[in-house]
């Protein structure tokens, strides 16, 4: 079995950034966990996982915090009658969730 | 020489430990500031100008929030009050303020903050060419600014100050931003703009940046600028130290850590060094966390740089439709093992219906079906097969007109209870949890404008009134 985000790191959090974008933060808690994390989770692969194009992520690797961070505008603003989340705090899961 | 700020808690309405707050009056703050408001909860807010906590625990909070004010002798600021900060919700907020001014025999001179913009206003904007679209941007015209039931703008430090320096007791103010209701008074008082407007950041959401999220209340302590209020040299320590800002929560066991502190600077915001404010921004590459002892965190290091134009961020919402929900259950294995083909099948029968019964084309009305257990939060970016052992069926009815929803969900009414999977299998019949399984949700809202707009003067967009509160007037 592979090893997911999950088991990897701290926690995973996400939330909207204002109506329009949402936000998604990666505790790996240690140097070591963030090096591999750095290492086995592309862009890419976030991008996929979302179902976003690649250029709609912007990613920052903040080494001072051990922390990766995705944000990305809200593929359905906040409130649309076909938002499912309101808050966006759910989709961490789905990185959380995400086998490297 | 520094200022103390006192944050009861992230917005009125959620609650605070009393203790921590008695606890961080004790400390002698030179202004309590609290947010009242936010976008977080949605649309509906700021598209009906209302409040999403109640007035009973906005009041009870407020009250306390009086006490420790008058006590203090120092300013008590309110920012966004009532959720989306309309002007309706600023009066809302003074008339809490009135009662309780009676109820505490307090006599205070407040100061009312009106962040509220005209159509008329925004659209003269549109045309001189004051309006800037943000990313993601959203269509922008004369016709969206007349669909907009409210309109605000997003107030900074200029217009709170403004509201200070009629020596109010209290400040109300209508939509600002989360910071500026923080920073307002430090930078009146000569503090650093960079450490100001990052310890606002830091400070806005109360305890959450500390290992007591729920605990609420934090002090923040803020340096003077020695460059510009002449401290510059005065003492070794003031001249050998950058100026930067002390926070610490209040709570007898909750404590700042630098990760807990620089974390926050990631919290509900898509750059995690950048942060725009009317004015300018905040960039804190270069900010520095240390851990002064196990409770309190010094930050040093922190920029503010000023924009060449004074721009404010628009809210609007505007109504989207009507709504009306359904709730089925459905227990019955055979059914839940299939459920996404049965919504397939049900929601087909329902378009079909409603157009050779009803005439209604699908572009009339909008019918979303999610199955509560298996991928209603995620949709089809749910990875995981669905495990349940029931699944609930989750039926939103949009539509033009609250009739015409109402009405698709009485016709949906007996599908939802009894569509079978199949032609020719015994009539099922589910769950339904409460009767009718129907329910009117009111007015749809959305969010319609991602805009900024420059102001030649930061006064030009707001309003700033005073009262005179006796405990005579208000019994």
């Amino acid at each position: 079995m592979k090893t997911s985000v999950g088991e990897l790191v701290d926690y995973v959090r996400s939330k909207n950034a204002g109506p329009f974008w949402i936000t998604i933060d990666i505790f790996c808690g240690s140097d070591a966990s963030y090096d591999a994390l750095c290492q086995k989770l592309t862009t890419e692969r976030v991008a996929e996982t979302l179902r976003q194009p690649l250029q709609a992520i912007t990613r920052f690797d903040i080494s001072s915090l051990n922390v990766i961070k995705f944000s990305l505008p809200r593929p359905v603003v906040q409130g649309h009658r076909t938002d499912r989340d309101m808050h966006g705090a759910q989709w961490a899961v789905l990185i959380e969730e995400l086998r490297l | 020489m520094s200022i103390r700020v006192l944050v009861p808690s992230g917005v009125l309405g959620l609650g605070f430990d009393h203790e921590a707050l008695a606890a961080g009056v004790a400390l002698k703050p030179d202004v309590i500031c609290i947010d009242g408001g936010s976008t977080d909860s949605g649309p509906h807010s700021l598209g009906t100008s209302t409040s999403k906590y109640a007035r009973a625990a906005c009041k009870s909070e407020w009250r306390a929030l009086m006490q420790a004010r008058a006590s203090l002798g120092v300013p008590l600021i309110l920012g966004s009050a009532g959720t989306c900060g309309t002007d309706a919700m600023v009066d809302w907020m003074f008339e809490i303020t009135r009662e309780l001014a009676g109820e505490l025999e307090q006599t205070l001179s407040v100061a009312l903050i009106y962040s509220e913009q005209s159509q008329r206003s925004v659209a003269n904007a549109l045309r001189n060419d004051q309006l800037q679209a943000l990313q993601p941007k959203l269509a922008i015209s004369d016709q969206v600014l007349e669909s907009c039931e409210h309109i605000v703008a997003l107030a900074g430090v200029e217009q709170i100050q403004a509201a200070l320096q009629t020596n109010a007791d209290i400040v109300i103010a209508g939509r600002t931003t989360d910071t500026a209701v923080v920073c307002a008074l430090p930078l009146l008082k000569g503090c650093h703009a960079g450490a100001s407007w990052h310890a606002a950041k830091i400070a806005e959401c109360g305890a959450l940046c500390s290992t007591h999220p729920t605990s609420g209340v934090v002090v923040v302590d803020i340096d003077k600028d020695p460059e510009t209020s002449g401290l510059h040299g005065e003492t070794a320590d003031a001249s050998s130290e950058r100026p930067g800002f002390t926070i610490y929560p209040t709570a007898k066991d909750a404590r700042c850590t630098p990760h807990s502190v620089s974390a926050h600077m990631l919290y509900e915001n898509a750059d995690p060094f950048i942060l725009h404010e009317p004015g300018g921004h905040l960039n804190v590459s270069d900010s520095e966390y240390i851990a002064l002892n196990e409770k309190q965190v010094r930050v040093t290091g922190s920029k503010w740089v000023p924009n060449k134009s004074y721009t404010v961020k628009l809210e609007a919402a505007r109504l989207a439709g009507y709504q009306c929900t359904a709730l089925a259950l459905l227990r019955d294995q055979h059914y839940v093992q299939h459920a996404r083909q049965w919504v397939d099948r049900l929601s087909n029968f329902l378009h079909t219906s409603l157009e050779t019964q009803q005439w209604l084309s699908d572009h009339e009305y909008h019918i979303d079906i999610r199955l509560i257990g298996d991928n209603a939060t995620l949709g089809e970016l749910e990875a995981k097969p669905c495990m349940a052992n029931e699944l609930g069926v989750l039926v939103i009815i949009t539509a033009s007109t609250q009739e015409l929803a109402d009405e698709i969900g009485k016709f949906t009414n007996p599908y939802l209870l009894h569509y079978p999977l199949s032609d020719d299998e015994a009539l099922p019949t589910f769950a339904f949890p409460y009767s009718p399984a129907q329910t009117s949700r009111g007015a749809l809202y959305e969010f319609c404008l991602n805009h900024v707009m420059a102001l030649t003067d930061p006064m030009s967009a707001f309003s700033v009134a005073t009262h005179r509160l006796s405990p005579e007037q208000n019994s």
